[in-house]
């Protein structure tokens, strides 16, 4: 499903991104961890086409789509959401009127007549049990006033009516209480199928107890140092990163 | 993508879309001001001597008046004497009905959205189409009456209901007010009238639409609301011009008179003509608007959206005479390229237990300028004044301006004035977010607008309010990236 090769990116003259290398395949769950300022944020940025992240080597396909030439619109448009560490609120925008928007204009680039308020309605309201998404939130203004927790609960409840193929969720657990964990969780397993795909970035194995990824990758210094299984998450849970800070400066050396 | 700086330079001036010109035979009074010009005019529209005199009145104060110069923009020259005061289509005088019209002039309104057809039009809305400077139509004329109450062009008031027009014109926009005041009494040509009879809550939207299409003419209109006591009308003003390079002046009155018990809620959509994108063409419109409540417990209020215009300068305001009287005033005012706009109101507390209300959204993109003026006056007697403004600025680009200028000035301790405002930009974050969920830039900036402005829109009658919101959108096409 995505296929990136020697991505190498910048951010004004920093390069933050230094030659990934990722499959995932339909179906498949990778979790992406690593220490702070490793580059797991910038790659889901530059995946999904955030103004000043420039690509200077390598690709990066959705399917056939070559992301890097289309827009931060369009790569939606096929399929790519991004759950966002800080979604921001935009005030007076009614929740269910940004999703119609949104909704509407990912059918309209598939060719697809938008959705009537009939079974708009019907789907927001199977989305938002599927979520357990609270009703009085979707027609309050986006995310304003919204406690962290409601913000990240939003951003899934979008994914749930979104329907992408490819969801990247950037510290989505990051700030939340024990039982909004279990609840976004809940929803991300439910939106699971053989037809999309997740990449969680997170600090914590704790996530991955709820939401049980195929593959572990560890992002360090802008590269993938380290993939395996849910059993990498664990021994990092225990011994933390310095041992493959180690390897890898060790490596350096010879 | 584009970095700001790039944005700026792509800004594309979105084609005016009701910029065409009809091609009509005009009877057009020739250029220049002097009292000939208004016997002219007053002699074409055949009108009472006490008027005439008022006339005369108003153009010796104009001549003695000069330029304001406490506005916050640079003043235009206007020659006076280089405009045409009287432009009308030339055919009868008078339309029986509607297929006395010419069908070029139907179609004109037709092609912008007002169809004078009473089976076309909007349902619940009664139309005055005024053309240049004469009401061509007024739509749903029948029905008022039954109920008693007039809505018809202002020239045709002076005919029929002289008594009313007499007692009210200039009452509460004297002759002498300032320098455009005094002009349109002076020139004006005709206008809009209602009168809402005691107890009456008027059934549908009452509107006037004002269209300017001749070159080098002004459109000077005057508007007279008369609400009776306990009686209730809701009124909307729209307007286009076509595109030209020469700037066209505008220089309305609009009067409202709220008796005891009674409400006039007052609703501009303006879109006039905004000049192109290096400021050339485009009307000044330099308005004068005021409202009084005279008896107690009445209610005014003020809602527009402003999107036209090269210059915008006016100053919707409200006189609270009556006890426990409301004044409001909502207003979102978009500039952009090298659009100006100074508006705000003001809020004269007179009687006591006055409320107003002041809702301000300023939206600036390009090298717009947008400075809101408003004053709160609380009079001695006005005990227990309450005033709540609320003005906000939206800047959207780092060369466009955004100015507030709010006095106060209260003489009875028991007031309570409250003033709240804000400056903000949108964001590339939120932008960013939009385009995430698959929303193009444009519209996500229609977006985040019209959430900015949802508080004002949301005050406009129902079948305004969407076209309001598309307006804005359309205003802003090509401001961001």
């Amino acid at each position: 499903m995505l296929t990136i090769k020697n991505l190498h990116a910048q951010v004004e003259e920093k390069k933050i991104l230094k030659g990934i290398n990722l499959q995932v395949n339909a179906g498949e769950v990778h979790a992406i961890m690593g220490p702070n300022g490793s580059g797991k944020s910038s790659l889901a940025s530059v995946l999904a086409g955030r103004q000043n992240f420039e690509v200077t080597e390598g690709s990066a396909l959705l399917e056939d789509k070559d992301l890097l030439d289309l827009s931060p619109e369009d790569r939606a448009r096929e399929g790519l959401f991004l759950a966002f560490q800080y979604p921001v609120e935009i005030p007076g925008v009614s929740n269910i009127n940004f999703l119609k928007t949104a909704l509407n204009e990912i059918r309209a680039y598939k060719g697809l007549q938008p959705l009537d308020a009939r079974s708009f309605l019907a789907l927001t309201r199977e989305r938002q049990k599927l979520v357990e998404f609270d009703a009085q939130f979707t027609n309050r203004s986006l995310n304003e006033g919204f406690s962290g927790g409601e913000k990240k609960r939003n951003e899934i409840f979008q994914l749930a009516m979104l329907e992408p193929k490819l969801s990247i969720l950037d510290e989505t657990d990051s700030g939340l209480d024990i039982d909004a964990l279990r609840i976004v969780s809940n929803g991300v397993n439910k939106l699971r199928s053989a037809n999309n795909a997740f990449i969680l970035i997170t600090h914590y194995q704790r996530l991955l107890d709820y939401i049980v990824p195929d593959f572990v990758h560890v992002l360090y210094d802008g590269r993938i140092i380290r993939s395996g299984t849910k059993e990498l998450a664990l021994e990092l849970e225990e011994r933390g990163y310095d041992w493959l800070k180690e390897e890898v400066a060790l490596q350096g050396q010879l | 993508m584009a970095s700001s700086t790039d944005i700026l330079a792509d800004i594309t001036e979105k084609d005016y879309e009701f910029g065409f010109v009809t091609d009509i035979e005009m009877d057009i009074a020739p250029v220049g001001l002097n009292e000939d010009t208004i016997h002219y005019i007053s002699a074409k529209k055949n009108e009472p001597q006490w008027l005439l005199e008022w006339r005369l009145k108003a153009y010796r104060a104009f001549l003695k008046q000069s330029m304001p110069t406490w506005q916050n923009f640079e003043m235009p020259e206007i020659d006076f004497q280089k405009i045409s005061y009287y432009a009308a289509p030339k055919a009868r005088k008078k339309y029986n009905s509607l297929d006395e019209i010419d069908p070029e002039l139907l179609a004109t309104f037709e092609k912008l959205g007002i169809p004078l057809n009473e089976q076309k039009t909007l349902a619940g809305v009664a139309v005055d189409a005024v053309f240049d400077s004469v009401s061509v139509a007024t739509t749903y004329k029948g029905k008022l009456k039954e109920l008693g109450i007039i809505f018809c062009s202002f020239s045709e008031a002076v005919q029929e209901h002289p008594e009313l027009v007499q007692k009210y014109a200039g009452s509460v926009v004297p002759h002498s007010d300032n320098i455009f005041a005094s002009l349109n009494a002076a020139a004006f040509s005709d206008g809009s009238f209602v009168y809402i009879p005691k107890g009456v809550r008027c059934p549908m939207e009452l509107s006037t639409y004002f269209r300017i299409n001749s070159e080098n003419t002004g459109q000077f209109e005057r508007t007279l609301i008369i609400a009776d006591e306990g009686s209730y009308v809701s009124y909307l003003e729209g307007c286009t011009a076509p595109r030209r390079d020469e700037s066209q002046l505008h220089a309305a009155v609009v009067e409202l008179i709220a008796m005891e018990n009674a409400e006039i809620k007052y609703s501009t959509v303006q879109n006039w003509y905004p000049g192109d994108k290096d400021g050339k063409g485009g009307i000044y419109n330099f308005v004068t608007k005021r409202g009084i409540c005279k008896g107690a417990n009445a209610k005014i209020s003020w809602t527009q959206v402003e999107t036209g215009s090269a210059i915008t300068w006016k100053y919707p305001s409200v006189i609270l005479q009556g006890d426990n009287s409301e004044g409001e005033f909502y207003s979102v005012a978009v500039t952009k390229n090298k659009q100006i706009a100074d508006t705000g109101t003001k809020m004269y507390h007179i009687g006591a237990n006055t409320k107003s209300r002041i809702i301000s959204k300023g939206i600036s993109a390009g090298n717009g300028q947008n400075s809101y003026r408003g004053l709160v006056q609380v009079g001695a007697n006005a005990a227990n004044a309450r005033n709540f403004t609320q003005c906000d600025s939206l800047l959207i680009g780092d060369q466009c301006g955004a100015h507030t200028f709010p006095y106060i000035e209260s003489k009875n301790t028991t007031a309570t004035i409250e003033h709240e405002a804000t400056t903000s930009k949108i964001g590339e974050d939120q932008i960013f977010y939009l385009n995430q969920r698959g929303i193009n830039t444009e519209k996500a900036v229609a977006l985040i607008v019209n959430g900015y402005a949802r508080e004002v829109l949301n005050q406009l009658p129902m079948e305004f309010a969407v076209e309001a919101q598309k307006l804005l959108g359309i205003t802003l096409e090509g401001s961001v990236g």
